[in-house]
């Protein structure tokens, strides 16, 4: 018995860090997918063929926005929960990009209420979309790129600038996770427009899938540069081998969405598109591990500790499978609901 | 002040960001319990008149709702943005607390949102009312997790501080079940309970003022009013039990919210005075002998502690607490005599045609909203100058962010929430107008062409 307790509590530091990673890069997984297509439909908003079309893709996600930015609440709160030496350095150090995409959510977010309720601002709160949606996408890319570039860290605390964020690099991730997110909500809109505008969102999907590509080949050929570690991650000769798989089926995936798009495929484009999301996140993943502030805090550096991750553990394996499945409930009832009384 | 101070910026801004956030919980707590008791209603007696009410809160509801989920995501991220270093330091605690919330209610409430919204006439009655009643338990647990982890900061219990200064938990049940909890909990709850109610007898007031959805109107005031008829004299027992909580654990906020200088056993009760920090005294005091002890102790001579027995660093600026909580208490008082004026004119049939108290329950309206304000101010500014009372200063808890940064930020916040503000109270006063009796027709199937929204034409004057 002593023996088994000595071994748990050595295992558990060990252990829960890891699983903790893993429910919170499922959760920020699902953001960017769900968040993805849900904030790309903003940025298509300006450029759709007509005001019919745009209360179309509107309508097409009301019931859902609020549940897909909840896991957006996740990641931030399991951040602080699960790994608050890392929330307490990335927040600060992101400072500006997370209030600037803050806002933007919010006029987006309101923007679903309002819009139905007016047409002499309609115009308004369009704008308030679109803008908010643009500027919330552009924010998550950033951050995401200052992310990986790493922040200056002083005795646990960040110790940069208030524009460290800003490099060329994050300006060109902000840029590709737009372009990423355009593509997903042309996926979504393949799947629930109607036939004029399904047809407008297979010409945008094209375009999107085009810019995606070049910019996973500009981040495949960048991102070793930032830390050797990374390039020494990748090209080391056994590694390269066992990581192949990641490159070669994020190839095939774009060739399916290109294919999806040529034939006309209702669900496939999507699909394909949530699968090169998968396989970048994977192979980011790949370069970071095990670092959560790189490259300097690993996850087990920044974990909280063991007996607070345990206790959430006892919630969250329960909770969200259930989560999930409400989800899932949620979105078959919905799936084609043109629109609601909710909003008359 | 020479520099931007980034302490007094962060204060100001979570100050304002979370004073504009709890206002729609304190609404759609209530307001999602009372959709559930009108749905409940409905089933049970097939009364339409039940599902047009319903039918027409929820439209108010989804607004504030969304208002609500856009300024909560704000909080959640900035606990890092400004406060990392109470997110370094007590994120052991703090952390699960606020996670259990968002696994707990905040998914609850999302995913049931939708079919709540709009499932109404896709789904079978007992599913929406299921919806319904998983959207209001949401609310509810939401609120238990937040006045949780709130509670813990006021009133720390369960936790020990390690030798780099992160504080880690010893008793999980200690900490969700800390001393002030319950009475926080309970006590905004029925603060939360309160302030629909009277939103919604006053909007109800108003309709029968009009003659316009009169028959709506009735139930509303009656439902409104048989809730406030016992929960407000009920909730001022909760705040004085409150407030024996604190005066035990936080006693230097309870000096401050009566302004006592002096630690003596005939404390005075204090009704108005300006606390004057520099001289340590009340200027223009007006009070009542001993009472204050009585208040406070329950006891005639019980000693009550004064600002001055604690050291300087360690007192809350006597203001804020003791205006924000007169105000809190007068309105309890006003919202005391409301509910048994009603009551009385109810029991002698002369609910509905009484003009003069219809019109003071339309005016009462937004009562509990600043009500509910000012006691967070009571709460908040009275706990300082900790974060975590006794363990974290604010001032040590703020996150290395330069000034500049976070004025600018404060800048946006105040121009988007304001707009979205304005917004939001225009359009939830447009279908207030419009009345449950007004609300258009359900549109048949091969009616619900987007562009031919009834909205749009009966939305818009």
């Amino acid at each position: 018995m002593t023996a088994n307790a000595m071994d748990m509590s050595q295992l558990l530091p060990i252990f829960l860090p890891l699983v903790w990673a893993a429910i919170l890069a499922l959760g920020v997984f699902l953001y960017v997918l769900l968040g993805g297509y849900d904030l790309g439909l903003g940025v298509l908003f300006p450029l759709a063929p007509s005001h019919r079309d745009r209360d179309a893709m509107m309508a097409s996600v009301s019931p859902f926005w609020d549940g897909n930015e909840t896991w957006l609440v996740l990641g931030g709160g399991g951040l602080l929960a699960a790994f608050p030496l890392a929330y307490s350095v990335m927040l600060p150090a992101l400072y500006i990009p997370l209030i600037l995409m803050l806002l933007g959510l919010i006029l987006r977010g309101v923007a679903f209420e309002f819009r139905f309720k007016s047409s002499r601002f309609r115009w308004a709160w369009d704008l308030a979309f679109a803008g908010g949606s643009i500027l919330a996408a552009l924010m998550q890319g950033g951050a995401i790129g200052a992310f990986v570039q790493g922040f200056a860290v002083t005795d646990n605390k960040f110790s940069g600038g208030a524009f460290d964020w800003l490099s060329p690099f994050s300006m060109v991730t902000a840029i590709a996770v737009l372009s990423g997110y355009v593509l997903l909500s042309a996926g979504w809109l393949i799947m629930k427009a109607d036939e004029a505008l399904r047809d407008w969102a297979y010409s945008v999907a094209r375009y999107a899938l085009i810019a995606v590509t070049l910019f996973i080949v500009v981040f495949s050929l960048w991102t070793p540069f930032l830390h050797p570690e990374i390039a020494a991650r990748w090209f080391s000769p056994g590694n390269m081998v066992m990581f192949s798989p990641v490159p070669l089926l994020t190839a095939v995936a774009v060739l399916g969405l290109w294919r999806g798009i040529s034939t006309r495929q209702r669900y496939a484009p999507f699909l394909w598109g949530a699968a090169i999301f998968l396989l970048c996140y994977i192979g980011l993943a790949i370069s970071l591990f095990p670092y959560i502030i790189p490259p300097d805090i690993t996850i087990w550096q920044a974990a909280a500790a063991p007996d607070s991750q345990l206790f959430m553990l006892y919630g969250a394996v329960p909770l969200l499978p259930i989560i999930l499945g409400y989800t899932a409930y949620s979105y078959y009832v919905l799936w084609d609901a043109p629109e609601s009384d909710a909003y008359h | 002040m020479s520099e931007l101070d980034p302490l007094l910026l962060s204060r100001i801004q979570f100050a304002f960001t979370i004073s504009f956030h709890i206002i729609f919980p304190s609404f759609t707590i209530g307001l999602a319990a009372w959709l559930m008791v009108l749905e409940a209603l409905w089933l049970k007696t097939g009364k339409q008149i039940y599902a047009d009410i319903s039918r027409h809160w929820t439209k108010i509801f989804a607004v504030s709702f969304g208002m609500g989920v856009v300024s909560g995501v704000v909080m959640s991220y900035e606990f890092g943005t400004n406060w990392s270093e109470l997110s370094r330091l007590g994120g052991n605690v703090i952390g699960p607390l606020l996670s259990y919330e968002v696994l707990t209610a905040f998914f609850l409430e999302a995913g049931f949102l939708g079919i709540m919204l709009f499932g109404r006439d896709r789904v079978p009655k007992w599913v929406h009312f299921f919806a319904t009643c998983m959207v209001a338990a949401g609310t509810a647990i939401s609120a238990f997790w937040i006045l949780s982890a709130n509670s813990w900061m006021q009133t720390p219990q369960g936790y020990r501080v390690a030798a780099d200064g992160v504080l880690h938990v010893t008793d999980w049940w200690q900490v969700i079940f800390n001393p002030s909890f319950p009475y926080r909990f309970a006590h905004m709850v029925a603060a939360a309970y309160l302030t629909t109610a009277f939103v919604v007898s006053g909007i109800g007031a108003w309709y029968i003022l009009k003659d316009k959805s009169a028959a709506h109107g009735r139930i509303m005031l009656g439902m409104g009013l048989s809730l406030i008829v016992w929960l407000a004299p009920l909730q001022l027992v909760i705040g004085d039990l409150h407030g024996l909580n604190a005066r035990e654990h936080q006693p230097a906020k309870i000096a401050a919210v009566e302004a006592h200088w002096e630690t003596r056993r005939d404390a005075p009760l204090v009704l108005f005075a300006w606390p004057d920090v520099k001289t340590e005294s009340n200027l223009y005091e007006i009070a009542i002998p001993d009472l204050g002890s009585l208040v406070l102790t329950h006891e005639w001579d019980g000693e009550v502690r004064g600002l001055k027995s604690f050291p300087v660093e360690d007192r809350p600026d006597p203001v804020i607490p003791f205006f924000s909580f007169r105000i809190m208490v007068g309105i309890g008082f006003i919202m005391i005599a409301l509910g048994f004026t009603g009551a009385v004119l109810w029991l002698m049939g002369r609910l509905y045609t009484s003009r003069w108290f219809l019109r003071a329950m339309a005016l009462a309206s937004p009562l509990g909203f600043i009500a509910v304000l000012a006691g967070w101010f009571v709460a908040e500014v009275g706990r300082q100058p900790w974060v975590v009372y006794g363990v974290l200063r604010t001032a040590d808890a703020v996150s290395p962010v330069p000034g500049g940064s976070v004025l600018t930020s404060i800048i946006l916040f105040v121009i988007v929430y304001g707009i979205v503000f304005g917004a939001g109270v225009y359009y939830m006063g447009q279908l207030v107008r419009r009345g449950p009796g007004q609300t258009p027709p359900v549109p048949e199937k091969d009616e619900a062409d987007l562009s031919h929204r009834p909205m749009a034409a009966a939305g818009n004057p």
